[in-house]
């Protein structure tokens, strides 16, 4: 049976219809499909029929304890030391395995200590590659995500001048966005080499030969803050686009009006340029959230996580679960998480920034 | 208070120029409407005046000072523009106070200027609303309260009730006429609509093309306009024109008939008016009075708008000459009919003889 609106537009549902059985086929399916597996031990291709395993997968990544460990003691009470002097404590192993008395570390690995005193407390996660990963993609976040919109905010203000051959310098900065990321990052690849790549070059000659060569993709202390770099550096132009945008909505009698009062440059961008620009800003925060969350391409290429896990971040998490180890479910339920994620921060992002 | 002296001014833009040397003098506490047709380079001039455009050549003085080079915020004026340029995101009284907070004026004294310019305005109820809660009249009405709280020495306004309708355009019209006289500040106006100009002016002065065509009090400018251009410009409906051939008689009158004018005895004043055979003729859709036989113009009617106040008769004449008939009273014309007109020789207008360019300007501008 058909109703009304289905037979009067006969010829707009048939072209419309590639478009949306594709976006049902490749978006709104797997979207339910991850709800659905992440409660599975789904994979990829298995003998095995498939189970319904509850919360299993999500306390198998979320699962944390704390523990606190006391030092080892002699004979007499006193604290047991190493050649070097350091407290010895009793091996974690023997509380999270197989121990009857603690069952919620059962399984549980370090992640990381801390000394307080004579004890040692220890934070142990069920997953330790997940929380790396979840704690480097929000780090990437929380550095990309200001800076990236600053930077955009800069350019999109020295483009949007009036100046002869202006239009070359908004070609420019757009250009790195037109390129492909997996072609960006290796190029970047290049520009990070530890031998002679571009970046210790470059260093080397400015700093007259003084500065050594860093292997800035193999050293896990450089290794995410150079993805940072580059990412910016790659996504700088279309933010300061959506900028510029915002920037030529502003009515230019409205700066006359500044001129007239009298108001200097930092003035005039106080009162006049920011406020103009407030729902432009409220969408380059979420846009850009969105997209640093969803870094994936530029780990791939550059350094696949690594060095020690260094660079893990969850939409790789999730690609190297669901396909590398073909553990579908696992690579589900990290995509949920992550929507969850997503979707809380921009609902805190869109609450901070409501009309009032 | 001070007053504004332009003295040759002008503006180009490349090769294209806009302002082609303008001498007007505003004497202190003036209100001088600029007028002329969208182009004619008013804006451009109250512009140059702000200083929000550069000075091609001339000088301009504010207060006996040269000003060329000052920056605009220098120059002791405030601007009201046509599209209030008001900052949606402040309140009226964060808006008022713009320039004040700008330049740091201690809060006492900043809460002091925005109630004296809200009680001018008689807006204190409206002092925490944003824009967006306002009238078009009322945004209008907050702009100029931000020009009062400079309390400058010269008010400049650019077409600012052109975004209103006309009921408020009205109102705002009086207001302004009134702050005029409460301030008793230098005032110029830009405006393309001729009753703004007439009603609120000390002064008018023409322009077109960047060029003044006649500087005059309001009723010097209706009843002696020195060319067809500011003939045709003022007054509504625009003076009917003839070309006519002219006999001179003495130095002060002239026999004037053409096919569809019966030869009579009109005053001669402009310079220029006598030298050929040749003149054009103008009068006002007001002088002229239908009568019953003698009439100076003969033809038929052809359309009628009835105003209750006012008839206006669209008359054609024998070669197909259209001729405006504004009567102020309610009369009622069949179409076809004939009718004759006569009018005060008196209040008839010779010209030099217009070209086709003279007449086809004062057509766009009307």
């Amino acid at each position: 049976m058909s109703s009304k609106l289905t037979r009067a537009n006969r010829a707009g549902w048939l072209m419309a219809f590639p478009g949306v059985a594709l976006m049902t086929v490749f978006i709104i399916v797997p979207f339910f499909l991850a709800f659905a597996f992440s409660l599975t031990n789904q994979r990829l291709a298995s003998p095995y029929a498939t189970e319904y395993v509850g919360l299993k997968n999500y306390t198998d990544l979320l699962g944390l304890a704390v523990f606190t460990l006391e030092p080892e003691r002699d004979d007499r009470g006193a604290i047991r030391r190493d050649e070097a002097g350091e407290i010895e404590y009793p091996r974690l192993r023997k509380f999270t395995r197989n121990n009857p008395d603690y069952p919620h570390l059962q399984g549980k690995r370090e992640w990381f200590s801390w000394q307080s005193g004579d004890r040692r407390t220890v934070v142990l996660a069920s997953d330790v590659v997940f929380m790396r990963a979840l704690v480097n993609t929000l780090t990437f976040v929380l550095v990309v995500a200001p800076v990236q919109a600053g930077l955009a905010l800069g350019l999109a203000l020295l483009i949007n001048q009036k100046l002869r051959g202006i239009n070359v310098f908004r070609t420019i900065y757009f250009m790195p966005v037109v390129v492909s990321i997996v072609v960006v990052s290796l190029l970047w690849q290049f520009i990070y080499s530890p031998g002679d790549g571009l970046l210790n070059n470059v260093l080397g000659w400015l700093s007259f030969g003084t500065f050594r060569g860093v292997d800035w993709l193999g050293n896990p202390d450089t290794a995410l803050p150079s993805i940072m770099a580059m990412s910016i550096w790659q996504g700088v132009g279309f933010h300061m686009v959506i900028w510029l945008a915002g920037l030529q909505n502003i009515s230019p009698t409205l700066y006359e009006a500044g001129e007239i009062e009298g108001a200097s440059k930092w003035q005039t961008f106080r009162f006049i340029t920011w406020p103009g620009l407030r729902n432009t800003a409220v969408l380059i925060l979420i846009v850009i959230t969105m997209q640093a969350f969803a870094l994936f391409a530029q780990i791939d290429v550059m350094t696949n996580g690594g060095p020690l896990d260094s660079t893990q971040v969850l939409v790789f998490q999730a690609v190297e679960r669901g396909y590398g180890k073909q553990d579908i479910s696992g690579g589900s339920t990290i995509s949920v998480i992550l929507f969850v994620i997503v979707l809380t921060i921009s609902l805190i992002q869109r609450f901070l920034t409501r009309e009032r | 208070m001070a007053d504004v002296k332009l003295k040759g001014l002008r503006k180009s833009y490349g090769s294209v120029d806009v302002i082609k040397g303008v001498d007007i003098e505003i004497k202190d506490g003036e209100f001088v409407v600029f007028v002329g047709p969208s182009g004619c380079g008013k804006s451009t001039l109250l512009r140059m005046i702000s200083g929000l455009e550069t000075i091609s050549g001339g000088t301009l003085e504010i207060g006996s000072r040269v000003v060329n080079k000052v920056p605009a915020s220098e120059r002791g004026i405030a601007m009201v523009f046509q599209s209030y340029a008001i900052f949606p995101h402040m309140t009226v009284r964060e808006n008022i106070a713009f320039g004040l907070t700008i330049a740091k004026v201690p809060k006492a004294e900043k809460d002091a200027k925005v109630a004296e310019a809200a009680r001018i305005l008689q807006m204190e109820h409206l002092l925490d609303r944003r824009p967006s809660q306002l009238s078009g009249g009322q945004r209008q009405r907050v702009a100029i309260g931000r020009a009062i709280t400079r309390n400058p020495e010269v008010f400049l306004f650019d077409e600012p009730l052109s975004n209103l309708d006309a009921a408020l355009r009205l109102d705002m019209r009086m207001e302004i006429g009134r702050l005029h006289r409460s301030l008793g500040a230098t005032m110029i106006y830009v405006t393309h609509d001729q009753v703004e100009a007439m009603t609120l002016a000390d002064k008018i002065v023409v322009l077109k093309d960047g060029l003044v065509q006649q500087i005059g009090t309001p009723m010097e400018l209706y009843h002696r306009p020195e060319n067809l251009f500011v003939a045709g410009f003022l007054g509504a409906p625009s003076m009917n024109f003839f070309d006519v051939d002219i006999a001179m008689t003495d130095a002060a009158t002239a026999r004037v008939a053409s096919q569809v004018v019966a030869e009579f005895e009109a005053p001669v004043w402009r310079e220029g008016v006598g030298k050929g055979a040749k003149a054009t003729l103008g009068i006002r859709p007001q002088d002229l009075r239908p009568v019953a036989e003698g009439g100076i113009l003969s033809g038929t009617v052809n359309l009628i708008e009835r105003l209750g106040t006012e008839t206006v008769v669209d008359v054609r004449l024998a070669d197909g000459h259209r001729v405006l008939v504004s009567l102020n009273e309610d009369r009622v014309f069949e179409p076809g009919e004939s009718i004759q007109l006569a009018f005060d020789p008196g209040k008839a207008h010779l010209f030099a003889p217009a070209s086709e360019q003279d007449l086809q300007a004062v057509q766009n501008a009307t």
